[in-house]
């Protein structure tokens, strides 16, 4: 919890550092080349760059906290709300690509296990490699082509139209969330894959096979839960991933996620968007972690309960 | 269970192979044995010889490349081998149970202990309450105190002699007819051992499941089975009543085995261990004549050529009993491996190279004080070594890591080494002094970095240590290398090539690398097979004359402790409860803490002395009783005193201290008729 926080804190430094210092002259930059000298340093002053370093993040950091992340140089109005919507934006696809990729990739894993060595499990390990490395933008083009283009099932760009309600935003949340699933799929049915072989190898398991128990209750009561605890940890640090990573996607099916936010602030030079992008994107990788670990010593009674005696 | 006449378990012609690289390699060769009704069969034998695989094979349990390559298993007068799959978990649930080693891994580690008992009952269709009173009953069996907190815990908060009880109920729970134990009390403590041996030996008189007990321990097997099988390479070399075979061994192979144990109070300045030279041969090894052979000094051009049949031999009760050897006859007469004689160094009068004072040690455990060790005060001169023995928990390890300077001691104890007092952290201690004091670890696994070869394991550590460069450095490599026993041959490969006992030289090596003057070695043989151990012992033994080195020697096997130790340490929660030369200590008059620890141990001669049973487990050192820590153990409180007052540890006889109110001599009335040494 609090190395989580200071985490943060560093994040936020090396953000204000290359958000508000590293650009030197920001009136400069935004103004371009040309402009007045006094125009700059009017700007620099409304701004409130000419300040102190130290009084500059101070305040900003305290505004970012009350919700104030300041005021963005393209828009001249409140970065907040178009970081929040993005964020919004964002978790709705993360979502759909999280509620599709961890059971299937789950499941794909405990197959496999269970079928070791043979065809099945070949299909399932190999396929999801092969997809997994693959780049989103790859996968996405084909799927595009294929489900958009020839097929014409879903539609190629993900930005809904106006007032569309929750069953029309998931429609055009498929096809987006479809590479996303690729490259999850066999990261996670791998993890999962060996946490059972593991599971189904350990003297439990053989314990329980030899106390006559049924083959299903085996699998049930004794082998997925430990096998899947390690699997829990990887799944939630892909959740700051399908938050925060997802550049190419969104730019790919015009989708107005966070993603995509931060890199069109990062080409118009718009640093109070990015730093606060940035920042958000931090944030919600730190809850993440913070939701795996809390998830694992619930699961787990060894965390939960200590190590006494 | 209908009364049959059959037996409880029929092994005939069992061959069993494992599939490696694409061959199938002979594990068991045409083995065949049986148990009878309500009997209790030993198989012992070293690592490799395919004993777990007869447990694993007769449960339908192989790995997933093993297979039957042949014969026939009978349970109960069932085929096990044609048993489909719901009849084979039919015969699981009803028929055999196995306990296996490691208790720790054998229970689920996330569910609760309830739960893994009540599961069994409700396969038999009783659930609910009527399955928690049945689990609950069946941990009052195995003498478990207060079972219904335990049944609300998880296996980690459970000390390892508790998990293997809760495993013993789990095994019995469906009151198997058959019951298989695999090396149950491996890895547990002296005292848990003889806990977990003596359950077993008393349930086996309340049920009447027959078992078959697998350890590689002779004395644990001597004590529990009526007949036992010596198993070598995947064959039964040897078999008959239990006694017979332990007393007047028929095959050389269990003359050797028997001869490598240090018995009847041997020591080093007594002589060698004997040892069996060479290796067993590899699994899938193609065996012409005698498996045995290669190592055997009686072996013939018969032995190698011409596979000995097992030649039925009368066992002098009217039975029969078994030996695959041509000449069975003459099977005592195997020539000593290793020679025996030993020129004993001569004491001399030196100073101490060791001397601690007052050492204490307190930890912070969830803001109670545990003090791991306390009040220690201990000195060792060059060439001695000093054995330091308890259950568990008793502060051995925390001691040896004082010592180190890997944790430091509380203020005011003082450590010297050489006459010059060591800095309580190892960062603040000199170069010299480091390399003064090494240590041998229990598992040479995980103590040698896996990626490097021996040499330059070896290397690095002259390098570090001695600060050897060049020629001088390889001259003193290919000096400690031949000192402990290797080749050149073992220099280039890395430690996963080579067999416990090869590493444990490795790491031995290591230690010596800077001509140390104390090395701690930490039960550095209880991973190793008897015939391996005997040679490190050896070895130790021989450095040790060599070097004028000092051991401070941690080991849970007494038998081990005495041939190495000139001096003992008896520790109970952190203290000393006694401590003199080995002799007087294990001959006693003892402290009666030192008395039931001696007792606990499994003997081979079976001279069954009076065991005296310590209740319950060591208690915690956060709160340890008033008074004399051991007051609420003691075969031999004397009354309020021991509860009220903790007796200083003083002075018997000259260098014998013992910390009891009971007088010296009342002891020594207590303690005749003087029980028999122990093995």
């Amino acid at each position: 919890m609090s190395l989580s926080l200071v985490t943060l804190f560093l994040l936020s430094i090396m953000v204000f550092l290359g958000g508000q210092v590293l650009p030197g002259n920001v009136g400069r930059a935004i103004l371009g080349p040309f402009a007045d000298q006094r125009a700059v340093d009017a700007l620099n002053h409304t701004l409130g760059v000419d300040r102190p370093l130290l009084t500059q993040y101070g305040s900003w950091i305290w505004n970012f906290i009350q919700g104030d992340m300041g005021t963005s140089y393209i828009f001249r109005s409140p970065v907040a709300p178009f970081v929040l919507d993005a964020l919004v934006n964002s978790m709705k696809l993360a979502a759909v690509a999280f509620v599709l990729v961890v059971p299937i990739g789950i499941l794909g894993g405990v197959i496999a296990a269970l079928n070791l060595n043979r065809p099945l499990d070949r299909i399932i390990s190999l396929g999801g490699l092969s997809v997994t490395v693959l780049p989103e933008f790859v996968t996405g083009i084909i799927l595009i082509l294929i489900f958009g283009v020839w097929l014409r099932w879903l539609p190629i760009s993900a930005a809904w139209p106006k007032d569309a309600g929750f069953f029309t935003q998931l429609y055009y949340l498929i096809l987006p969330s479809l590479p996303l699933f690729l490259v999850l799929f066999g990261y996670i049915a791998r993890m999962a894959r060996s946490g059972m072989i593991e599971a189904l190898d350990s003297d439990y398991t053989r314990t329980a096979v030899l106390k006559g128990l049924p083959w299903r209750t085996v699998i049930w009561r004794h082998v997925l839960r430990n096998a899947l605890l390690p699997t829990i940890t990887v799944i939630a640090t892909q959740t700051g991933y399908l938050i925060g990573g997802l550049v190419v996607i969104e730019t790919l099916f015009r989708y107005q996620g966070i993603g995509s936010l931060i890199f069109t602030a990062a080409r118009g030079k718009d640093f109070p968007i990015l730093e606060a992008g940035i920042l958000t994107i931090g944030i919600v990788y730190a809850i993440a972690t913070l939701a795996a670990d809390f998830l694992y010593s619930v699961l787990n009674p060894r965390i939960r309960l200590g190590t006494d005696q | 269970m209908t009364e049959k006449a059959t037996n409880a378990l029929e092994l005939h012609d069992l061959s069993v192979a494992y599939r490696v690289n694409g061959r199938n390699r002979a594990v068991l060769r045409n083995l065949s044995l049986t148990i009878g009704q309500g009997e209790a069969y030993g198989l012992v034998g070293e690592s490799g010889c395919g004993k777990s695989t007869v447990a694993l094979t007769v449960v339908r349990y192989l790995p997933r490349n093993g297979s039957i390559t042949g014969g026939a298993i009978s349970l109960d007068g069932q085929d096990v081998m044609k048993l489909d799959a719901e009849a084979l978990r039919r015969a699981r649930a009803d028929s055999v149970s196995m306990v296996y080693q490691d208790p720790g891994k054998a229970l689920n580690p996330s569910l609760r202990i309830g739960r893994q008992l009540t599961e069994i009952f409700e396969l038999g269709g009783v659930s609910g309450q009527a399955a928690e009173d049945r689990a609950i009953a069946m941990l009052n069996r195995v003498r478990i105190s207060d079972p219904k907190s335990v049944m609300q815990r998880y296996p980690h908060q459970l000390s390892g002699g508790m998990q293997q009880r809760v495993a013993i109920a789990m095994a019995l729970a469906n009151d198997p007819t058959m019951l298989i134990l695999d090396e149950p009390t491996t890895g547990l403590d002296a005292t848990v051992e003889a806990e977990v041996l003596d359950l077993i030996a008393q349930l086996r008189r309340e049920l009447s499941a027959s078992i078959l007990f697998i350890s590689h321990n002779l004395a644990v097997v001597s004590n529990m089975c009526d007949r036992v099988g010596v198993l070598y390479a995947g064959m039964l070399v040897e078999e008959g009543p239990t006694d017979r075979v332990f007393s007047d061994p028929r095959h050389p192979y269990t003359v050797a085995l028997l001869r490598c144990l240090p018995r009847g109070g041997q020591r080093k300045d007594h002589g060698r261990l004997d040892t069996i030279p060479g290796f067993l041969p590899g699994i899938g090894a193609t065996i012409k004549g005698c498996a045995f052979a290669d190592r055997c000094a009686l072996a013939t051009e018969r032995c190698r050529t011409e596979l000995p049949p097992l030649y039925e031999l009368d066992d002098g009760h009217g039975g029969v009993r078994l030996s695959r050897c041509h000449y069975h006859e003459q099977a005592q007469a195997l020539p000593r491996a290793t020679p025996s004689d030993v020129a004993a160094p001569a004491r001399k009068e030196a100073p101490a190279v060791l001397r601690v004072e007052g050492l204490n040690k307190t930890y912070a455990s969830h803001g109670h004080a545990l003090r791991a060790v306390k009040d220690v005060s201990v000195s060792l001169k060059p060439g001695e070594t000093l054995g330091l023995v308890g259950e568990s928990g008793s502060g051995k390890t925390t001691f040896a890591r004082l010592l180190l300077g890997l944790v430091p001691p509380d203020q005011g104890g003082t450590i010297e080494l050489e006459g010059k007092t060591l800095a309580p952290r190892l960062e603040n201690r000199s170069d010299d002094q480091i390399k003064a004091m090494q240590i041998v670890f229990q598992n040479p696994d995980s103590a040698l970095n896996r990626s490097h070869s021996i040499r330059h394991l070896i290397s690095r550590a002259l390098k570090r240590l001695a600060g050897l460069k060049g020629a001088a450095l390889q001259a003193r490599l290919e000096e400690l290398v031949r000192s402990v026993r290797l080749t050149d041959r073992h220099l280039t490969v890395k430690p996963r090539q080579l067999s416990g006992g090869l590493k444990q030289r490795v790491a031995i090596a290591r230690a010596f690398a800077g001509e140390p003057r104390i090395v701690v070695c930490d039960e550095p043989t209880s991973a190793l097979d008897v015939s391996v151990q005997a040679a490190i012992l050896n070895l130790l033994a021989d450095l040790q004359s060599k070097e004028d080195v000092s051991y401070i020697f941690i080991s849970h096997d007494l038998g081990v402790v005495r041939y190495l130790s000139d001096k003992i340490a008896v520790l109970y929660l952190g203290r000393i409860m006694e401590l003199g030369p080995s002799e007087n200590v294990f001959a006693g008059p003892h402290h009666p803490c030192t008395e039931a620890l001696l007792s606990a141990v499994p003997k081979l001669d079976q001279t069954e002395t009076a065991r005296i049973r310590l209740d319950g487990e060591i208690p915690s050192a956060t709160n340890p009783p008033s008074g004399c820590v051991f007051h609420t153990r003691c075969p031999r409180k004397i009354g309020a005193i021991c509860e009220e007052k903790e007796p200083p540890l003083s002075e018997a006889q000259p260098g014998h201290s013992i910390r009891c109110h009971i007088p010296y001599a009342e002891l020594a009335r207590l303690q005749a008729p003087k029980q028999p040494v122990p093995a």
